[in-house]
């Protein structure tokens, strides 16, 4: 078996654009989940509003930058429209608004119905033009370090993300740490308590979710221009709970978790696929009950258990305080 | 004795009487669960600068009435006004900012959140808790000015030894102070108290009796919902009884312990059916 | 076929892979899927066409989109890529009389499709006179399939609401209880023993009681226990979903499947509309077995119990009710409904990896309806969703028809979060 090759597909993933709208993602949910204990289960859908927003209002005569704006903004407005007929409620109406939400909005994204403004099923392509021509690497130009090799216009997609996504850890850690972010972590704790301290937790709660959702839709954006393209089968239900695994993992309510478990977590998740390919392909037994489709799966059956056994046996994650994480409600 | 307790001799012990000086008054209150009467209050006045004691067997709706009046759950009729203002209908944290501020029944300390935190997370002036001055800066003042104030409170209940503990790692008397100093920092007139003493250890009784006592003498009203009669006769200057949902006796403590009605209200309810627990 | 591979990898990991994507051209070239339906009554005549049937077009098990044929009988699917596709038409959706000249072509497998090409698909259409459908009959037979889907909703969801009721846990992969019944069907009905599907049921609901009890026991009833918050818990519910539905992926591949027995049934007259026969065996299989799950709750001892623990798990207890085995008999009662649903579903649609969760918002939708935590809430608001949602598409387009849910459950949200059935809730 190809061990050092598995090793290298996982750091390059690692590293790569996906991580970066991972991080970013991640994030705005742990904004949301980790500090105040919102239940956002239709993270996507912000990343896909983000995304679209962009490449929509190219597609119409725009330029990228107004696009990003409009992709941010209209994120924002969708944390609102989520928020306000739920926020007021049990957390776990959340839930379940959002998630139904998500995959709805995707299904509209891809009808005919909407197919003027969305592309449909095919999606839109090459509306990042404006962003590319910035690259002063030269797109076709080879960097390798190492085993490692990337093309220039992967390299400046990677120093661009990952500089955004340093600014918004940034940005979330002068919030969290003000009083406002007292305030979220009070309403995580008890709701009521914080209520009945004549704290307007309904508004703090709608500004975290909308907050949340204008991170995520910057990694939707970040992954939009980097490929060049979006379709509504990039945002599946299953990238949320990615964003989980990935939030849980690196420690929810800390402020450099989600960067970190979206560069783990990414790794991890390319090793295991390789690792699963040669082992269809070349391990009797493995080939013998699996297809090499199948095998592709298995990954996503590990982000599953790997999100209950975090939360079963390590909730606090990677950079989490064990001792907050003993402390009993 | 304050003012507002010496203002209370005379005042007839029955069921609805006016006070001379009343901060709450409650008319025609009712909420039902499904089929039960859970409150059905049609006048109830509470006066200034006392400290009053809400009693009643379990299920006779106390938790539910204080629910109501702070917002905490939507009455099907009735007003109540605070002050004069009504404030039906306003939101539980409006109602905490207009000066009436509840505890709960179980302790609901923050947790994660350290003793400190806790309170001068109440602080009602904070200017960075606003999203935008927390984004731009400029709210290190309001919050020195905060931490000054919640500290004053921790040394005056006893916690400043904790201040950067984290409140779940209190026990369950330190955590009913914390409630008292966090209450205390949204500077309220009026403090409503569910079941302050419940679940703590004798020793602490008597210093959270003096705390609450300490609360009238400085100009607040208390509010509290007690079981133990030694303790309401102790330190409270009225007593409202409540009995399935209704005010069935009110006065002061020496005229209640021999009101019939409350006894029957008492024993009647041990005797009778089991009654939902609150 | 390795080419079908390569494609299907690349539909699953498109968003993963930023280097594959880089390999397209800047602009796709445009390609679909259509054709027109029609049929001809007599040798001779002209051709009518055939309006208001549903063609579905997959590839390896993902749903590519859909259409209605319009009053000329036109439809049309846009497709995505060049390569191959599968086409379905569902013949419970075609008029009375009008049926497949050979039953076994519903599907047309492999339909290759070149770039930039419209690719033009016939089915070939026999039966009677089709005659033209009045909207009358349209409304008619929309209710009796609203009824089915109503029926499968309530049936799935009663577990959904019954669960939280009495341990305040939304299980986020009760989703997964709905796909795995309808595989264990599947798997004793059209695999090995070829059990006819009643039988093959049988197995189905008995996997889904003891999975239901076996998750309480192995997994929520200790988390509990451990004092695990509902919200964590919740979270852990969507990992488990998560895990089951791609494990199903893996070993069962995605291509949708049918119940060999039931594969095209197509509709029949009936008192004037059409309906498909097993849509309405399925809604009174469904209205027997939820009448029998009122009998349980009201008349039996379990049942009480159960009504008790739900209204007031500490009353109960101090009353002397053993709390774990009521819970644990909750979930092998929710969860062996949900496999019933399952195998419903399958009936009158399809046998998919995805099935459980395609409900799920449909199964919210319904709960919340009716009142989170009420068993009859679940029963009400299934059967209110499954009419509202088919009766949508004679307003909307077919796509849409699930969004109609999602206004329901938000519209629910504000105007009466407590459901239909259910009782403000109890603070303090």
């Amino acid at each position: 078996m190809d061990w050092s090759g598995a090793i290298t597909n996982g750091i390059i993933s690692a590293l790569g654009p996906v991580a970066i709208a991972y991080a970013v993602s991640a994030i705005g949910l742990n904004l949301q989940f980790g500090f105040t204990g919102l239940l956002n289960f239709g993270h996507v859908a912000f990343m896909m509003v983000g995304a679209y927003g962009t490449a929509a209002t190219v597609e119409a005569g725009g330029s990228l930058w107004l696009g990003i704006g409009v992709g941010i903004l209209a994120a924002v407005v969708l944390g609102l429209l989520l928020g306000l007929p739920t926020l007021r409620l049990r957390a776990d109406y959340l839930a379940i608004t959002t998630i139904a939400a998500a995959e709805t909005l995707r299904l509209l994204v891809r009808s005919p119905v909407t197919r003027s403004v969305t592309g449909g099923v095919f999606g839109i392509q090459g509306f990042a033009e404006e962003f590319h021509a910035l690259n002063p690497f030269g797109a076709s130009t080879g960097y390798a370090i190492g085993p490692l090799v990337v093309s220039g216009r992967r390299l400046f997609v990677m120093i661009v993300g990952w500089t955004v996504v340093l600014i918004l850890a940034l940005i979330v850690r002068r919030l969290v740490k003000s009083p406002w972010g007292r305030l979220l972590k009070a309403i995580r704790e008890d709701e009521d308590a914080t209520r009945s301290l004549g704290k307007n937790v309904f508004v703090a709660k709608l500004q975290a979710l909308a907050l949340g959702g204008a991170l995520a839709s910057v990694g939707g954006v970040l992954l939009a221009i980097e490929q060049q393209n979006v379709s509504p089968d990039s945002f599946l239900p299953q990238v949320t709970f990615i964003i989980y695994v990935v939030v849980i993992l690196g420690g929810a309510g800390t402020i450099w978790g989600p960067m970190l478990g979206a560069v783990i977590f990414q790794f991890f998740f390319y090793f295991v696929d390789s690792v699963m390919r040669q082992a269809q392909a070349n391990v009797s037994w493995v080939g013998a009950i699996l297809d090499s489709a199948g095998a592709a799966q298995i990954r996503f059956v590990l982000v599953g258990l790997g999100l209950m056994a975090l939360l079963v046996f390590r909730p606090q994650g990677m950079l989490g305080s064990r001792r907050e994480a003993l402390v009993d409600g | 004795m304050a003012d507002g307790a010496a203002a209370l001799t005379g005042v007839a012990p029955r069921p609805g009487v006016a006070k001379p000086d009343p901060i709450l008054v409650v008319e025609g209150v009712t909420r039902s669960f499904g089929g039960l009467q859970a409150v059905d209050v049609s006048h109830l006045e509470v006066q200034r600068n006392t400290v009053t004691a809400l009693i009643g067997p379990n299920g006779a709706g106390k938790t539910t009435l204080f629910n109501l009046l702070t917002g905490f759950d939507q009455a099907d009729s009735g007003s109540w006004s605070l002050n004069g203002g009504p404030i039906v209908g306003i939101p539980a944290y409006q109602v905490a900012r207009r000066g009436m501020v509840r505890t709960f029944q179980l302790t609901r300390a923050l947790p994660r959140l350290t003793v400190l935190d806790n309170v001068v997370l109440a602080d009602p002036h904070n200017p960075g808790e606003s999203l935008w001055r927390a984004l731009i800066g400029g709210w290190r003042r309001g919050e020195e000015e905060a931490t000054v104030k919640a500290k004053a409170l921790l040394e005056r209940f006893g916690l400043e030894h904790m201040a950067d503990e984290y409140a779940g790692s209190l026990s369950g008397g330190q955590r009913k102070l914390l409630e008292l100093a966090r209450a205390m920092m949204v500077e309220p007139e009026l403090i409503m108290l569910d079941e302050p003493m419940a679940g703590i250890n004798p020793a602490l009784t008597q210093q959270l009796l003096t705390h609450i006592t300490g609360l009238r003498d400085e100009g607040k009203t208390v509010i509290f919902v007690e079981h133990d009669m030694d303790v309401v006769q102790e330190i409270s200057d009225w007593v409202v009884v409540l009995a399935e949902g209704q005010v069935i006796a009110e006065g002061t403590p020496s005229s209640i312990a021999g009101n019939p009605d409350v006894i029957e209200a008492y024993l009647g309810a041990h005797r009778g059916k089991a009654v939902e627990d609150e | 076929m390795p080419g079908t591979v390569r494609i299907r990898a690349f539909a699953l990991i498109a968003l993963f892979s930023g280097l594959i994507l880089q390999a397209l051209p800047a602009v796709a070239q445009e390609q679909a899927i259509g054709g027109t339906l029609s049929q001809r009554a007599e040798e001779g005549e002209d051709p009518v066409p055939v309006e208001g049937v549903v063609i579905t077009v997959t590839q390896d098990g993902n749903e590519v989109g859909s259409a209605t044929t319009d009053a000329e009988g036109n439809w049309t699917v846009p497709v995505p890529a060049p390569g191959d596709y599968d086409v379905a038409l569902d013949a419970s959706t075609l008029p009375p009389g009008v049926t497949l000249s050979d039953p076994e072509r519903s599907e047309l497998t492999d339909i290759n499709v070149r770039p930039g090409q419209t690719r033009r698909v016939i089915f070939q259409l026999g039966g009677g006179g089709a005659g033209g459908t009045s909207t009358w009959d349209r409304v008619a037979s929309l209710v009796v399939v609203g009824l089915k889907l109503g029926a499968i909703i309530a049936l799935s969801s009663v577990g959904l609401s019954l669960i939280f009721g009495v341990t305040g846990l939304v299980n986020f992969s009760h989703a997964e209880l709905v796909t795995l019944g309808a595989f264990i069907a599947y798997v004793f009905h059209a695999g090995g023993p070829r059990w006819p599907l009643v039988v093959a049921a049988l197995p189905a609901v008995l996997f889904g009681v003891t999975f239901g009890w076996g998750q309480e026991k192995v997994l929520w009833g200790p988390l509990r226990r451990r004092g695990m918050g509902v919200l964590t818990m919740m979270v852990v519910s969507i990992g488990l979903g998560f895990a089951l539905r791609f494990l199903i992926l893996a070993f069962f591949g995605g291509l949708p499947r049918a119940y060999p027995d039931f594969a095209s049934q197509g509709a029949v007259a009936f008192l004037g509309f059409s309906v498909v026969p097993k849509h309405v065996v399925a809604i009174v299989a469904a209205l027997v077995i939820l009448g029998g799950v009122g009998l349980f709750l009201e008349r039996t001892l379990a049942g009480t119990a159960l009504r008790a623990v739900r209204d007031n798990p500490d009353l109960a207890e101090s009353s002397g009710i053993a709390v774990d085995r009521v819970v644990a008999l909750t979930w092998a009662l929710g969860a062996g409904l949900a496999a019933i649903g399952g195998v419903f579903f399958g009936v009158t649609e399809s046998v998919q990896w995805s099935m459980g969760f395609d409900l799920l918002l449909l199964m919210f939708a319904a709960v919340v309806l009716g009142g989170l935590g009420t068993a009859y809430g679940a029963m009400l608001g299934g059967f209110v969703v499954g009419i509202s949602v088919e009766m949508s598409t004679l307003f909307f387009p077919n796509e849409l028809k699930n969004a109609v849910g999602l206004v329901l459950l938000i519209i629910m949200l504000i105007w009466r979060p407590q459901g239909l059935l259910g009782v403000r809730e109890r603070i303090g």
